[in-house]
């Protein structure tokens, strides 16, 4: 069921160091704006399933998120303002830096994402075979259906990242996945800012990481409304390249 | 003397004090006004000096040398949007720093009042 989209076989010594000692520590990290309807049933359904801690960045919303989250038991940083996607889940990577965690997992808070799938998404990091798993909708038996635009958007991307990268990825705008401590001290520094996910391929590709797919089950959304309407639609498709090509010409130190 | 040369001439010295002026009062950065600065001086010494100008507006191949001024004029306005465009982007990433450190100690904070 996995696809491997890098060579496993990367001559790679870092392994995993600090899951040595006891049980890896694991933070489900969940970026939230004006998700007070569902975060509640997120976070509560996570904490009754497993035991990992759950960490609610509420970017800067008007309604009650961070105060449902927080009742709901998640540990909740509250943005001073909206930053944006991006530098929501990279204060998530911030936190989990300077927390010590081993692994983040990152999912959306509106319920789009089925939580019983995490285990899936860290067992491969967890085992020392990844130092990225990506969560894809479209591996396996998928029940997802996308707007024509968005699966157009879809296939754009897979075909630039595996041009770019030669990762072969099924869902390149995936938000469910998972990353390790390496990972995560790097985004710490480097992360994009709006629509973060293709980017953060060509990130990964500079640190020679290991990157899986693993399929995942997601859903239409329930409550609130889609981050992208259909016309930041092709501002999304010209940033993300424009971005993910400059990308390609950084050094990173 | 020409009434465009005439116009340049007191277009340019007028810029050039109220910029001066603005930095004397502390309402512009020296580091924003350096190029506002060299273009209206530029612009001034073109004018003043007009076999300057039509040297140079020859050297450039245009016939008509007032135009070479404007010409000067809009590329000094172009660098200075981009400086603009950069100063802009530095302070987005200062303010998202910002902003994550403002969160992480607003949690630190109320871990500490719960006595963990």
């Amino acid at each position: 069921m996995l696809s491997y989209f890098a060579a496993l076989d990367t001559p790679r010594e870092k392994g995993s160091p600090s899951m040595c000692s006891g049980s890896p520590r694991v933070l489900v990290a969940i970026p939230a704006y004006r998700e007070a309807k569902a975060i509640g049933k997120v976070v509560s359904a996570i904490l009754n399933k497993f035991p990992y801690d759950v960490l609610v960045v509420n970017d800067g919303s008007p309604d009650r998120t961070a105060d449902v989250a927080r009742e709901a038991g998640a540990t909740v940083l509250d943005m001073p303002c909206n930053l944006g996607i991006g530098g929501a889940v990279q204060t998530g990577f911030l936190y989990a830096r300077d927390r010590g965690y081993d692994v983040v997992v990152r999912i959306d808070g509106d319920g789009q994402h089925e939580i019983e799938d995490i285990p899936n998404v860290l067992e491969p990091i967890l085992a020392g075979r990844a130092d990225a798993v990506i969560g894809s909708r479209f591996l396996g038996e998928t029940e997802y259906r996308g707007s024509i635009p968005r699966i157009f958007g879809i296939r754009f991307f897979r075909f630039l990242v595996n041009v770019t990268t030669g990762y072969r990825v099924s869902d390149p705008t995936s938000g469910f996945f998972a990353i390790n401590r390496s990972l995560i001290e790097f985004y710490s520094h480097h992360y994009p800012s709006d629509y973060p996910e293709v980017d953060a391929y060509i990130l990964m590709h500079r640190l020679k990481a290991r990157a899986v797919e693993v399929p995942v089950r997601m859903y239409e959304r329930v409550e609130g409304k889609s981050s992208i309407t259909a016309f930041q639609a092709v501002y999304y498709m010209v940033k993300v390249t424009l971005s993910y090509l400059i990308n390609c010409l950084r050094r990173f130190g | 003397m020409s009434r465009v040369t005439l116009f340049s001439i007191c277009a340019s010295t007028a810029l050039l004090l109220y910029i001066l002026e603005m930095v004397r009062r502390r309402r512009l950065r020296e580091e924003y006004s350096i190029l506002w600065l060299a273009g209206s001086v530029v612009i001034l010494v073109l004018s003043l000096k007009q076999d300057w100008l039509v040297g140079l507006a020859r050297a450039a191949g245009i016939a008509y040398p007032p135009s070479f001024l404007f010409l000067i004029g809009i590329l000094f306005i172009l660098l200075i949007l981009i400086h603009f465009s950069i100063a802009i982007s530095k302070l987005h990433q200062m303010n998202k720093k910002m902003a994550q450190e403002i969160a992480l100690m607003k949690s630190n904070r109320q871990d500490h009042e719960r006595g963990t």
